[in-house]
């Protein structure tokens, strides 16, 4: 698709400015500009501890043009259920509360309040943003840092030794009315599927992998095209779920090898031949499952 | 009209005459019934508010934070483990200058496991920012809830109601339940002043540098000063409309008093026996009810022990290290009265872990404090722990 037909199809309006505080090449934010841009100003944000804590500039200052309530690290969605009960006693229904929180405080300290939040089925659009690690703290190891990755804490020598967690299946597993991945290199997917989570009722999950450079050790001009590869990979396929029942890739995925996706990224420098072979050998396990479920057999 | 209700019901009943907005709350004995007769009053629709029944403690405060951000009055309540989960909350809702009310049912901590009553849930969240006032009896619980949302929007800043496990959340007692048009009166809906507004888009909480930081603090100090001053008014006109007022510390017989015993909760009301004992026989005893823990009404204390030659503190909680804590806010608060007015603070340990306060307990800390009278000068340092086994 060519440049000018995405951009005809991208909503004009701007709620992020010029002046936020992140990184050259930074994932996070182009997440959260594209994912504003069809959201509109009648939005409210609950933001705990992540990236995004500093990305939206200090006190008095902000770069986003909606209300935003800065909240401890684990209570994103407890956070915003109680703005959307008070909203909800004001009268006002139609005010999307979009919880936005990064994957640490997602598959790690926030997952029991965004479970609780989800299985009470909170009128909540539950956004993360996911660069692979605890990235604001300098790159220490989450639930979601993949198989091998150096961190911090999980240095080359003894590279991380457990899978990503499955979050989405979790999310899927409370039959959530809507679920659904995408990147921030798939911005008409990415529109689309928050225009879809908007509309509905209940809580859904926006699950929007974001590179990171500094973490990922990729040059900042890379970002987009390491999130269209990891798509490309099937590393991250792009999926959407309906009831927690309903699977549907949102796209036609290539199968690229990983090798070069994982080559790219310094985070996997130290990887051998045989420690990649085996990230592809996840990776399709992972592909077959998915296609298992989107035909229904999952 | 008047009912017959437990403690945990006069917290319900408190809340539901509030009006509050958004409740959200997690189980735990001793508090659970506060809840669950919320739960029944928004079913029933006579308290029209959104329950959320969230999965955690933690979750209660910070649903409640973001209810209240988003302008709301909002309630819950708790427990010992319960309100040491949301630890980290209280200094957000608080430090965000949140109007969150809450009832904390005194119980002691684990381990070993216990559901009775003592302090020291509470008293381990003094320096959290929270405003706290302490309950006798059920009336006054009622009357306080009512009271708590008053002063917690008049000041931006979270009130904690307190009362004792069984003793008083459990115990039946009558209660003058008001009528709502006359609350309505005295507690008009809230009116944040600054709240989440997508028509007024604000950022709550951002990143503070030390170049900003300070003065935020600063703000909240003066707040809890303001809040000493609110809640004298807020009694006193709570008293006007109904008849009923508490003050931020009660003296009960103290006048010419050469004794006077200092309490909290329900150890008040074995203690005014006491003292009624006592003064039947000639005895100079009195007592000063201690209710506002958070502003702490120095100047109160001061004015209310200044000349008394004994002073004997029963504190149901203990500092490990130090001592009662009550009895250590009183000595720095007294320390600096001139010599000749300065008490002897006798400090005593009782009652923690829902142990029995009996009338006896409380002789024997008049016993003790008039054996060690003649002997010791000025201010003692060391509690003695009143009531245990040998």
């Amino acid at each position: 698709m060519s440049q000018t037909v995405i951009k005809n199809q991208v909503p004009d309006q701007e709620l992020m400015s010029s002046g936020h505080v992140a990184c050259p090449g930074c994932g996070g934010s182009l997440a959260m500009r594209m994912v504003l841009k069809e959201l509109g100003p009648k939005t409210v944000i609950a933001l705990p501890a992540c990236c995004w804590t500093i990305v939206a500039g200090p006190y008095p200052q902000s770069a986003l043009g909606v209300p935003v309530y800065h909240t401890a690290f684990e209570t994103a969605a407890a956070t915003a259920s109680g703005i959307r009960a008070a909203l909800d006693m004001q009268g006002d229904t139609d005010t999307t509360v979009m919880a936005w929180a990064g994957d640490g405080g997602t598959f790690d300290i926030g997952l029991q309040a965004l479970s609780g939040a989800a299985e009470r089925n909170e009128n909540i659009l539950y956004v993360c943003y996911d660069n692979e690690a605890y990235m604001n703290t300098g790159v220490q190891r989450s639930s979601s840092t993949p198989w091998g990755a150096w961190t911090t804490t999980t240095p080359a020598g003894t590279p991380k030794s457990h899978p990503k967690k499955d979050i989405l299946s979790i999310m899927a597993a409370h039959r959530l009315p809507y679920a659904a991945t995408s990147t921030i290199a798939h911005p008409l997917d990415l529109l689309a599927k928050v225009k879809r989570a908007k509309e509905t009722y209940g809580t859904r999950f926006l699950h929007i992998l974001a590179p990171c450079p500094p973490g990922w050790k990729t040059p900042d001009e890379q970002t987009i095209d390491l999130a269209r590869q990891a798509v490309n990979t099937r590393v991250f396929p792009l999926l959407e779920i309906e009831d927690g029942t309903r699977w549907r890739f949102t796209i036609d995925h290539p199968h690229e090898p990983v090798a070069d996706y994982v080559r790219r990224q310094g985070r996997f420098r130290h990887l051998t031949e045989e420690q990649i072979a085996h990230i592809q050998v996840e990776v399709d396990e992972r592909w077959k499952m998915l296609e298992g479920r989107v035909r229904g057999q999952g | 009209m008047k009912k017959v209700i437990m403690g945990n019901h006069a917290v319900s009943w408190g809340v539901r005459l509030a009006r509050a907005e958004v409740i959200a709350a997690y189980p735990i004995t001793p508090q659970t019934q506060i809840v669950e007769e919320l739960a029944e009053m928004c079913a029933a629709g006579s308290l029209k508010a959104r329950f959320i029944k969230v999965e955690s403690e933690h979750s209660a405060m910070a649903a409640c934070i973001g209810a209240a951000a988003a302008g709301a009055r909002a309630f819950t309540a708790t427990s010992a483990q319960g309100l040491a989960l949301m630890h980290e909350m209280l200094h957000w809702a608080a430090g965000g200058r949140l109007p969150v009310v809450m009832a904390d049912v005194n119980r002691a901590m684990a381990p070993g496991w216990t559901v009775w009553t003592d302090q020291n849930d509470s008293l381990s969240q003094r320096d959290t920012g929270w405003i706290q006032l302490y309950c006798e009896s059920n009336q006054e619980v009622l009357d306080t809830t009512i009271q708590a949302f008053k002063l917690a929007e008049a000041v931006d800043l979270p009130v904690m109601i307190v009362l004792d496990a069984f003793f008083l959340s459990h115990t039946y007692e009558p209660v003058d339940i008001p009528d709502a048009a006359d609350v309505d009166a005295f507690l008009p809906p809230r009116k944040a002043r600054y709240k989440l507004d997508t028509k007024e888009p604000h950022s709550f909480g951002a990143l503070a540098p030390p170049s900003v930081y300070m003065e935020m603090r600063l703000r909240q100090q003066e707040a809890m000063a303001e809040a000493l001053k609110a809640a004298r008014a807020i009694d006193e006109e709570w008293g006007q409309r109904f008849g009923r007022r508490y003050g931020l510390l009660e003296r009960y017989r103290a006048e010419d008093a050469e004794l006077l015993l200092v309490t909290s909760g329900t150890v008040t009301s074995t203690a005014r026996y006491v003292v009624d004992q006592l003064r039947a026989k000639g005895e100079k005893v009195g007592l000063v009810k201690a209710r506002m823990f958070r502003p702490f009404p120095t100047e109160d204390w001061r004015a209310a022990l200044a000349g008394v030659p004994q002073v004997a503190v029963l504190d149901r909680n203990i500092s490990p290290g130090h001592s009662g804590i009550f009895a250590e806010e009183i000595r720095a608060a007294l320390y600096d009265l001139p010599e000749n007015q300065r008490p002897a603070i006798h400090g005593y340990i009782v009652g923690l872990g829902g142990r029995d306060v009996r009338p006896e307990t409380i002789i024997d800390c008049i016993d003790r404090t008039r054996a060690a009278a003649g002997a010791r000068k000025g201010t003692e340092r060391e509690d003695v722990w009143v009531g245990v086994k040998s």
